[in-house]
């Protein structure tokens, strides 16, 4: 029966490191923006950059402090100013919340790190529209609201096989962007730096994905909701020897608790699929509950899409363009299908929950019948639930507990 | 004492059912009230009306399952089910082959599919959106002022067919004031109001096989139930007292962890 059992959330030991070298990061971030030097560059997250770290720029990430107000629960604050500004509710909820927050002039950061009074004021700012068009619209309202260069990367999406004409596109795009960037950051672009970036990005990358597939081991020794809290330094700290360092203890830690049959949740039952957006200010509570109910959460989409086995330093260029370009969210319906099929079998999951987020259809991969097909394909239940990644008003904790607990209930059947 | 009895507790967003039945799945007595905002008070009074109609003087040494919304406000349930494994599971009990059930609450709607051995193949809850449920009948009663349980008899009454196009509750208030504005007759509007539920069910998912219904809407508006019959083109099946159909499985689940 589904029974809630006390609940422990474990720890890892690994996460005050990863503590200390994000502490570092936005210290790093604030010293650069009140001297002025080195130069700052926000960048969406899968934008190019290892190009702007080869350049010199510190990077921050709006779509990290996106669910930084998302996690701390501050997100329904701040959409509403955005929303009064003309910014419709129903658009990217970490678009709203990052220009609410801005427009309040509030951060998270200053509550985490004493100190740090704002974000971080850019130089520079950079997307890449593989992820969506919002980014495009977001960057475009700082530019016009801090009077700073945007420049950007636009992608083909929902590219089935990837084409040398779709590479060759970015490709160009970044070689375009480099003499503004230049300018910008008073560095000349230097191929060989470039490199060392990329390789320090791929064995990131590569280090994140073998984290991950210790979750191939049952029980699971790292929930989802642990996952997405330990992909912090692959967000922010790519292309760095600290995010690489990290994951080298993290790995260690999480080999040693498979080995050890030590899972995230005691007693693992069922396995399941996480797919689409983290509702990020119910972390703890989904992770309580699953625990709860002795299920792990042990494979997700969103963990997944920061593996990018395209990086190769002797190609730089082309294989950024190839990293950026190969993601889930850039492809079609019939290559996301089978990378979640793929997935499934490979974590052995008994189910699939699909997370339909109001505000971001790219990331909620329910909306064309992908839950059925799969069904019917893998002869395991799945199940859809309404929610957001930010906009709590979009979320029924009843409903959505209790479709969860009832799905749970079907796989005891 | 009570002993060899069982309790099927259902602590709906609107209403509160209990049933109590016997080891030969017998109901011997079932209380509905609302839930309203203390579910304690709700919880003792339907509990009163089941023990009353079933000749009992308490229900201790009863096993007794909750489900429902207010599941886990029961201290002294013996264990929770959700009201969508409570659903079918009673809803199997009536109708023991593989069928799709459509259950209609007060703020949910659900379509649950079951194969021949009563297990759950799938479900689908409704959205967070009040369509399709109970509230909504009673939000539109309301905006037309009259009461929930007229509902039936007005629309059995149409003799047009009215159509309520809109998703949310709010628009088709909206929707229903330019009918009334148009001088639409009300029990026509009433109808187009059933009709408009049916739909947002039929969106839900696809109705395969045998449909039974159950839920206090179904309980309530039998009228709604021949509509939708009409509109699937085949019979929907209805259990006794289809209000109580969650408590009911609540209340054999009980009985099988005592292993009956």
């Amino acid at each position: 029966m589904g029974e809630e059992k006390t609940v422990a959330i474990k720890k890892i030991q690994a996460s005050g490191q990863m503590r200390k070298i994000m502490s570092d990061y936005f210290y790093a971030l604030n010293r650069a923006s009140e001297e002025g030097h080195p130069k700052v560059a926000w960048c969406t997250s899968v934008g190019p950059a290892e190009l702007l770290l080869s350049l010199g720029f510190v990077v921050y990430y709006p779509e990290n402090h996106g669910a930084m107000l998302g996690s701390t629960r501050t997100a329904n604050t701040y959409i509403p100013a955005a929303s009064a500004i003309g910014y419709s509710p129903d658009i990217c909820s970490y678009l709203t919340s990052d220009i609410g927050a801005y427009i309040k002039k509030e951060t998270p950061l200053s509550r985490a790190y004493e100190g740090v009074c704002s974000v971080p004021k850019p130089d520079v700012l950079v997307f890449n529209t593989n992820q969506c068009r919002d980014v495009q619209d977001w960057f475009n309202w700082y530019s016009r609201e801090l009077k700073v260069p945007v420049l950007g990367l636009s992608t083909c999406r929902g590219i089935g096989k990837i084409r040398a004409d779709h590479l060759r596109s970015i490709v160009d795009q970044i070689e375009d962007m480099i003499p503004p960037l230049e300018k910008i950051s008073g560095q000349a672009f230097d191929i060989d730096r470039l490199r060392s970036v990329v390789a320090l990005s791929k064995e990131c990358t590569e280090l994140w994905k073998r984290v991950l597939e210790t979750n191939m081991s049952s029980p699971a020794p790292m929930s989802f909701f642990d996952a997405i809290i330990q992909m912090g330094p692959a967000v922010v700290l790519r292309g760095s020897q600290a995010a690489v360092d990290y994951y080298k203890v993290l790995l260690k830690e999480l080999e040693d608790r498979a080995v050890q049959k030590d899972g995230a949740v005691e007693g693992e039952r069922f396995r399941l699929y996480w797919d689409g957006m983290p509702i990020w200010g119910k972390l703890r509570d989904l992770a309580e509950f699953f625990i709860s109910l002795r299920t792990a959460v042990v494979v997700s989409t969103y963990c997944n899409s920061w593996i990018f086995d395209g990086f190769d330093p002797a190609d730089p260029l082309m294989s950024m363009a190839r990293a950026y370009t190969e993601i889930f969210i850039v492809r079609d319906e019939n290559t996301k299908e089978r990378s979640i099929e793929q997935m499934a079998d490979k974590y052995e999951v008994d189910g699939i929950l699909f997370h339909d987020a109001k505000t971001c259809p790219n990331n909620s991969n329910n909306r064309y019948g992908m839950p059925e097909r799969l069904t019917q394909r893998l002869g395991i239940p799945t199940l859809v639930i309404n929610g957001d990644l930010n906009d709590l008003r979009c979320y029924s904790e009843e409903q959505a507990k209790t479709n969860i607990e009832a799905f749970i209930e079907q796989l005891e059947a | 004492m009570e002993r060899g009895l069982f309790v099927g507790l259902d602590i709906g967003a609107s209403m509160t059912k209990a049933i109590v039945i016997d080891r030969e799945r017998n109901t011997l007595g079932q209380g509905v009230v609302f839930s309203g905002a203390d579910f304690q008070a709700a919880i003792r009074k339907a509990l009163k009306k089941a023990q009353a109609l079933a000749g009992l003087k308490n229900i201790e040494g009863s096993l007794i399952v909750a489900t429902g919304y207010g599941r886990r406000s029961v201290p002294f349930a013996h264990s929770t089910r959700t009201e969508i494994s409570c659903h079918a599971r009673g809803s199997y009990h009536f109708f023991p082959r593989a069928h799709s059930l459509v259950d209609i609450g007060g703020q949910d709607s659900k379509v649950i599919k079951m194969d021949d051995r009563g297990n759950r193949i799938a479900f689908k809850m409704n959205r967070k959106c009040a369509a399709g449920t109970g509230a909504f009948l009673e939000e539109i009663a309301n905006r037309l002022k009259v009461k929930v349980g007229r509902l039936n008899e007005l629309a059995e009454k149409a003799t047009k067919d009215v159509s309520i196009g809109s998703y949310c509750t709010v628009f088709t208030a909206t929707e229903i004031l330019t009918k009334i504005r148009e001088k639409v007759d009300l029990k026509d509007i009433v109808r187009g109001v059933f009709q408009s539920v049916i739909q947002r069910i039929m969106e839900m998912d696809t109705l395969e096989g045998e449909v039974v219904m159950t839920g206090g809407v179904a309980a309530h508006n039998p009228f709604l139930v021949r509509m939708f019959e009409e509109k699937i083109g085949r019979k929907i099946f209805v259990p006794p007292l289809p209000q109580f159909t969650g408590a009911y499985g609540a209340a054999l689940y009980a009985l099988e962890a005592k292993g009956g």
